[in-house]
């Protein structure tokens, strides 16, 4: 199974990209332990996650083609 | 009476209608902050029509602001926000109500402002000031229409208003809580380009515009964000987060004592402070020094201000004071003042907060060898 990621903000500026795609992964917590081995500065950012443009807040299952985005909190006016 | 020949271009849109022009004209709306999206937006509510407008604003005009903020021009550096986008409004449209606030919003005054309007615009530019807005506004039952940029990105949502299923996200259901102290990026650190806060303030004008004449699909519960270097956008789906609905203060007294300086403290270091940090440190205003010692408990201060908290009623005091820029906690030698620390630290771990190292004893120790070395020096 393979799903996207979409990154905003500072977190595609981390990851170096707005898009890429990850593999086997069971659930949105692998995800995240996945993403900050990948980049260990996302351990530092808080962001929300969104899993098919819903917002998750406890660990969600993760299927093929899921599309997963990550938000980062902006303060700037 | 409504001008019609004024709004004629958008009364004969058969959604809008001189029903939509009347309801424009009935709103109440405040904007809080008048900077790179406060101004754009004010500009296209103040031109559409909308009855009565509030401003907060604390902040003058500064040369930096120019390329964004676009109500001002070079004559208005060194001058209020709100006073000179009040004048400025006036002259686009008198027919509206202008309200300016030349204040910096806290929570000793959010509940009183807001409560006098129907929908707010967070247009702020600080973590402290949109939890705040969020919060009040969550209290007070006023829709919110957010808006945020960094960079080449903004982010548009609508908290605090009922979905066709009566749900009302907020802020917080995204967002908990304020990111950590060193990882807080703002447009002085990092920029903007001038034309983002310009789309997302008139993005956020038009969601208002929506709501109160009820046309169109509004981001109820949703938030977008826009690369505007790419062209893209991305819609987010927010639901109610059962655990964030517990950190909104529950009540307005709850309000009144929650401290949101604290809460999203700017800075993270070092707790305890030297005799000659503390020295310079005392020598820029926004700074706010606490005694912790019980009354009465000599040596007397009088080399500097400071406000008197004793540890004993700590806890119940230190929530309802208004600080000024970080703080420092002395007491005789340092371990009260620490423990002063140690309980603000548990509480908000981002706030800037230190012990003088020593205490006062010590301090006054260290400021005497200094007068008795310049002595000797002289003899």
């Amino acid at each position: 199974m393979e799903i996207k990621i979409l990154a905003f903000g500072e977190i595609a500026e981390v990851i170096g990209n707005s898009e890429m795609k990850i593999n086997d992964l069971k659930n949105t917590n692998e995800l995240n332990v996945k993403l900050i081995e990948l980049y260990p500065a996302l351990a530092s950012i808080k962001f929300a996650m969104a899993v098919n443009q819903k917002v998750v807040q406890s660990i969600t299952m993760l299927n093929n083609a899921d599309v997963v985005a990550l938000l980062p909190p902006f303060s700037g006016g | 009476m409504i001008n019609k020949e004024r709004y004629q271009r958008q009364i004969i849109l058969k959604e809008f209608g001189e029903a939509g022009q009347q309801k424009l004209r009935n709103a109440r709306l405040l904007i809080v902050g008048a900077g790179g999206l406060g101004c754009p937006a004010l500009q296209y509510l103040v031109s559409s029509g909308v009855g009565a407008i509030g401003i907060v604003d604390f902040d003058v005009v500064d040369l930096t602001n120019l390329h964004r903020q676009i109500l001002y021009t070079v004559d208005d550096i060194g001058k209020p926000k709100a006073i000179v986008a009040e004048a400025k409004l006036k002259l686009l449209n008198s027919e509206i109500k202008i309200t300016p606030y030349n204040l910096k919003l806290d929570n000793q005054n959010a509940l009183s402002i807001i409560s006098n309007y129907d929908l707010v615009i967070d247009g702020s530019d600080n973590f402290t000031t949109r939890y705040l807005v969020n919060d009040a506004c969550v209290l007070l039952n006023k829709p919110l229409v957010y808006g945020a940029v960094l960079r080449f990105e903004g982010q548009v949502g609508v908290f605090n208003l009922a979905d066709k299923n009566g749900i009302k996200a907020n802020y917080r259901d995204l967002f908990p809580n304020p990111p950590d102290s060193d990882s807080i990026l703002s447009c002085n650190e990092i920029g903007v380009l001038g034309v983002v806060p310009g789309v997302i303030g008139i993005m956020q004008a038009t969601e208002a515009i929506k709501i109160i004449t009820g046309i169109g699909e509004v981001l109820v519960n949703q938030i977008v964000t826009c690369n505007l270097l790419t062209n893209s956008s991305f819609k987010f789906n927010i639901s109610i987060n059962v655990n964030s609905t517990l950190l909104i203060p529950k009540n307005e007294t709850e309000f009144l004592n929650f401290n949101y300086k604290f809460f999203c403290g700017t800075n993270n270091m070092d707790h305890e402070i030297t005799y000659a940090a503390f020295d310079k440190l005392k020598s820029t205003s926004s700074f706010t020094i606490i005694d912790v010692r019980e009354f009465n408990e000599l040596p007397e201060v009088n080399e500097f201000k400071f406000l008197h908290i004793p540890l004993s009623d700590f806890e119940n005091k230190i929530l309802a004071i208004d600080i000024i820029g970080p703080i420092v906690f002395y007491c005789q030698t340092g371990k009260r003042s620490s423990i002063a620390v140690d309980i603000i630290k548990n509480k908000f771990s981002n706030c800037e907060v230190y012990s003088l190292r020593g205490g006062i004893l010590g301090w006054k120790n260290y400021h005497n060898k200094i007068i008795i070395k310049n002595d000797r020096k002289e003899n």
